[in-house]
């Protein structure tokens, strides 16, 4: 089977996160300690999910198996 | 009859037309009618395939029967393929049949309502076993023809509103013998492999037959079974397949399943700037917020009390210095007044001046006499002048 991926957050997680704080830091009612934490984290997930739309060229993938049987991503070339 | 021939006996002949027979066809695909359709007790199905003016027999052994996907009748055309064998105890030949499908547009129909029919009973049209697609996949598995058009309309479709997927294509044969169980294992293949996050089914428009593999039983179980939700788009609008009835979500078109599958980037990507810059907002609103108390607080009466007080103390100090160095300066003048004054007096009680301006002083026994009355003759006195004593004697 395929190794396991570092547990990275999902793009859909982040967004979700991000809707959490901005909805928390419009109620406004957090303590000014964790809504500086919160901060933070809403500009660390922003900026990754900016990066993450950005990302201009869309990648095709074909997918086989190797020799051993495992499954592998080959280039696809696409028109 | 010429006897030097060689004499062959029936098993010898059998065996050969069967081997000659069995080399040359070891795969037909036929065209044609059933007739005398029989099921046997054993599960075997014989049957007679038929045209104008030849027929040929024909046997589907069980374990293919029941994974029949239609329920062949007399007088349906079919297209039968299968490896033509002799069977020697009755000394004729036949198509050992390995798949039927139906030939003409009405068989076409019969055998799609019959495994419509079929897998609904079985619940696999059911709503509730429709899962749900995710909101946000980043990796889309697809499973068409690498050289069609649905693979290229989806890849624009992705480019145009979210270039920042993946797309991972199994390439399959998407018509004619074999499609089905490519279509199918290739389904398989993305649950086994499991990193996609939707799958797309997909082919270009095409007949009722183009589009067959995808009415195929053997598809319809693997989207069933496919942990990943499945959407299907196949054909056009107006064209429905079994596998559209069994996914998760049924699109038009393989251009309409790329729009159904993921998000328009351009308003995603807004959204996103503005959650940053919401956040960025209310945060300067609660600093300024507390700020603003903070300020508050210091301009606050009980706040500023004590420096209140402060100030008054220190202005009362100035004050009472004001005051203390008011009253002093004053007492001081006050005295200064006084002491010169007392000095004038003084100056002007100076026997010396008075005793200028003609005046005595008469002393008796050093004492100041200054009544006559206290004199008697002979008293010794000293009379001081202005510039010295003279003693002399009372009379």
């Amino acid at each position: 089977m395929l190794k396991k991926e570092p547990k990275k957050p999902t793009f859909e997680q982040s967004l979700r996160r991000l809707e959490e704080i901005v909805n928390q830091l419009e109620q406004g009612d957090v303590t000014l300690e964790e809504s500086i934490k919160m901060y933070e984290e809403g500009m660390l997930l922003s900026k990754a999910c900016i990066e993450k739309l950005t990302q201009a060229e869309l990648k095709l993938k074909k997918l086989g198996k190797d020799m051993q049987g495992n499954f592998q991503l080959f280039d696809q070339e696409s028109k | 009859m010429n006897v030097t021939q060689d004499v062959l006996t029936v098993t010898e002949v059998t065996r050969r037309i069967k081997q000659l027979l069995e080399t040359s066809f070891p795969s037909a695909t036929i065209a044609g009618e059933i007739s005398n359709f029989k099921r046997h007790t054993s599960g075997h199905i014989y049957f007679t395939l038929k045209d104008e003016n030849a027929q040929i027999a024909a046997v589907l052994w069980r374990s293919r029967a029941e994974r029949l996907l239609m329920s062949p009748e007399d007088g349906m055309k079919v297209i039968v393929s299968g490896r033509i064998t002799v069977y020697e105890v009755r000394g004729n030949y036949q198509i050992e049949v390995l798949s039927i499908r139906p030939f003409g547009v009405g068989e076409f129909q019969m055998a799609f309502e019959y495994l419509k029919r079929k897998l609904a009973a079985e619940g696999l049209f059911d709503p509730e076993h429709k899962k749900p697609l995710p909101e946000y996949p980043e990796r889309i598995g697809i499973v068409t023809s690498p050289t069609g058009a649905a693979l290229q309309d989806t890849l624009n479709i992705l480019r145009r509103r979210m270039p920042s997927v993946e797309l991972i294509l199994i390439p399959v044969r998407v018509q004619g013998p074999g499609a089905a169980e490519e279509i199918a294992n290739a389904i398989y293949e993305f649950t086994e492999y499991g990193r996609v996050d939707v799958l797309i089914v997909a082919r270009g428009g095409g007949s009722l037959e183009d589009l067959w593999a995808f009415n195929e039983e053997i598809v319809a179980r693997a989207i069933y079974a496919s942990k990943i939700p499945v959407v299907s788009a196949i054909g056009h609008e107006i064209d429905f397949t079994i596998a559209d009835f069994v996914a998760d979500l049924r699109a038009p078109t393989p251009s309409a399943a790329a729009e159904l599958v993921v998000r328009d980037g351009a308003v995603l990507l807004d959204n996103v700037r503005d959650s940053w810059h919401t956040i960025r907002e209310s945060m300067l609103n609660m600093l300024n917020h507390h700020k603003g108390n903070i300020r508050h607080l210091l301009k606050s009466y009980s706040f500023n009390k004590p420096i209140d007080l402060l100030h008054q103390f220190s202005q009362r100090i100035d004050e009472v210095d004001r005051g203390m160095a008011a009253s002093v300066a004053h007492r001081f003048a006050m005295i200064k007044m006084n002491a010169r004054a007392l000095h004038l007096r003084l100056a002007a009680l100076d026997p010396q001046l008075t005793l200028k301006r003609g005046y005595t002083i008469v002393y008796k026994d050093h004492e100041i006499i200054d009544s006559s009355k206290l004199l008697h003759a002979e008293d010794v006195i000293d009379i001081k002048f202005q510039d010295g004593d003279v003693r002399s004697t009372v009379s």
